[in-house]
């Protein structure tokens, strides 16, 4: 169903002409104002702002839309189990999305075969922060998508499960972000509650992996955070059978 | 060994909070045979067919399809049951052969056999020549329930249920769709809910009218019209003093009652005659109205009751029933016939 939605391709064109916009200025700004950082680091680091709307579009159709057409009913009379509704679709959402991000590798691609002399300093294509960021988008993906199916399998309205999606990627990401200020400007905090603060730091490991630090800490609280919310996305489906 | 019935259900009760929407339903339903469930809107019929399907867990009670169990082994049972919901749900933007052939896929049809398998649902749908490569949201409605009767034929299963198949079509869509059950006849178990009451009648060769969670009735037309409205009906067309048609009779040793009574053109007057004593049939009754002075018997006419009768005959036991059970009324509100509340009980049997 995602690959026959419109909603998929509009999320796919939206998503590929801000990421190349953006791009485009990150370049501009590093031939205007040199700088230490490598563009595809800076190109990472606003991963944020796709998959606020990236990651709802893909997802909230998923459960709600079969839930308030009544296909989740027919599909339940199939020798299918819930588990495995709520996999493929989870899964169907996160290749798409893995699938969009793995386009804007063209992005430094298109650069370096039109201006060949600024790939030669190796900045475009700087090997060790574009797999450490890839790897981290690809973890971190895990739990944005079991978010947005978690959201869209408690309501029938697509709306509603669009909005629940980003208002919890909204608390994730800045939630997590804004704890870590809090914790900077209030002084040390309990010992245990800053390792808590310092584990939910989402953009802190966005910056060990594209630094080429691969920690299994990230690992575990994306993976297992995500195999909650698809466990908790099956039960739900169960009890509004 | 003897084979296990299609479907067996016993004391299945399903809650929803405080109310019970369906409540001690005990039936049977044999290979090959097609059933009908009746009942008013909201009177457990879909509740009962999607536990049947294992969609939805009874709250008590059993049920097993094929001689397996719905609790135990929900997985099995679905591979045993074919079932198209009311409404049909249908994803409009996939191609009518797509979805069957994805719906194969997850029916656990075979690789190979998925092409075959889909042809021939398709043909006995009618579906293989017009509507193949159509878009299933541009089909008109009696397509779209050919598609969910196609999906639900698909993997061979040996129980087909269809949720209120013909609602919202025309008369000449409900002919295909009845034709298309007809066909199924001997060879799959059909359950199929309505509340069209010529429909099920029609295609059924049993009937089970539900009302209010329970099953008030069970068995061929026949048997329902014996229990339910017992004796010989008549209609009579008289002209002249139609009121001395009852005293005639009576005079005349037939135990008779007029049912209802119409004014028909020229004066005269048409009589439902309903006549309890045994043995009096038209010939009798020719006999003796035909010698009346009082009035002219224009014409005479068997009548069966139908199934509309029937049915309300049924539903209102039923509410009585319940009402003497539960004065302080805590039952669902959705089933209460209004008819039931207002008019006087039906003559019982």
């Amino acid at each position: 169903m995602l690959l026959i939605s419109p909603s998929t391709y509009v999320a796919g064109v939206l998503f590929l002409c801000l990421m190349g916009f953006l791009y485009w200025a990150i370049l501009r700004s590093t031939v205007n104002a040199p700088s230490d950082i490598l563009p595809s680091v800076q190109f990472f680091s606003i991963f944020w702002i796709p998959v606020f709307f990236v990651v709802p579009l893909l997802t909230m159709r998923s459960i709600a839309d079969e839930r308030s057409t009544g296909t989740l009913d027919t599909l339940m009379t199939t020798p299918v189990s819930r588990g495995a509704v709520v996999l493929s679709k989870f899964a169907g959402a996160y290749i798409f999305y893995i699938f969009l991000w793995g386009l804007t590798l063209a992005f430094p691609l298109i650069t370096q075969r039109n201006y060949p002399h600024a790939a030669e300093s190796g900045a475009l294509l700087d090997t060790a922060s574009i797999t450490g960021s890839f790897l981290f988008l690809a973890i971190s993906g895990v739990l944005f998508v079991s978010i947005g199916i978690l959201a869209s399998s408690f309501t029938r309205s697509q709306l509603v499960a669009g909005m629940l999606c980003f208002t919890t990627l909204f608390v994730v990401i800045v939630g997590g972000q804004q704890l870590g200020s809090l914790a900077e400007s209030g002084g040390q905090l309990v010992g245990w509650l800053n390792a808590v603060v310092n584990y939910l730091q989402i953009f802190e490991h966005l910056d060990d992996f594209s630094r080429g630090i691969i920690d299994t800490r990230p690992f575990f609280y994306y993976l297992s955070t995500g195999a909650l919310l698809l466990g908790i996305s099956t039960l739900v489906i169960e009890a509004k059978a | 060994m003897e084979k296990p019935p299609s479907i067996r259900v016993t004391n299945l009760c399903r809650q929803f909070g405080r109310v019970h929407a369906v409540q001690s339903v005990n039936f049977t339903v044999h290979q090959g045979e097609v059933v009908g469930f009746l009942g008013p809107n909201g009177a457990g019929k879909s509740t009962v067919m999607r536990i049947l399907s294992g969609i939805m867990p009874a709250t008590s009670g059993s049920a097993w399809v094929g001689g397996v169990s719905v609790a135990r082994d929900p997985h099995m049972v679905k591979r045993k049951i074919g079932y198209m919901p009311e409404n049909n749900p249908l994803p409009d933007d996939m191609r009518v052969v797509e979805y069957l052939r994805f719906r194969a896929r997850l029916k656990e049809v075979p690789g190979r056999k998925i092409r075959e398998t889909v042809q021939e649902a398709m043909e006995i749908c009618d579906l293989a020549r017009t509507a193949r490569r159509k878009i299933i949201g541009t089909l008109s409605k009696g397509f779209r329930q050919r598609v969910g009767i196609a999906d639900a034929l698909l993997g061979k299963p040996e129980v087909i249920i269809m949720d209120e198949p013909t609602i919202g079509l025309d008369p000449h869509q409900i002919q295909g769709i009845r034709k298309l059950i007809d066909n199924l006849r001997g060879k799959l178990t059909v359950v199929l809910s309505s509340h069209i009451l010529p429909e099920i009648e029609r295609s059924c060769d049993r009937v089970i009218v539900i009302n209010r969670g329970r099953i008030v009735a069970a068995g061929t037309s026949q048997e329902l019209r014996d229990e339910f409205l017992p004796g010989n009906r008549f209609l009579i067309e008289v002209a002249g003093a139609a009121e001395m048609v009852g005293l005639t009779l009576n005079q005349s040793g037939i135990d008779a009652a007029i049912i209802d009574e119409v004014a028909a053109p020229n004066g005269r007057k048409k009589l439902t005659l309903r006549v309890e004593s045994e043995g009096t049939d038209g010939a009798s009754l020719l006999r003796v109205l035909g010698q009346s002075k009082d009035f002219s018997l224009m014409s005479l006419a068997h009548s069966e009751p139908t199934l509309e009768e029937i049915f309300l005959a049924a539903t209102k036991r039923s509410w009585e029933e319940t009402i003497d059970e539960k004065p302080d009324g805590d039952l669902p509100e959705l089933d209460e016939p209004e008819e039931a509340v207002e008019s006087p009980p039906p003559t019982r049997p």
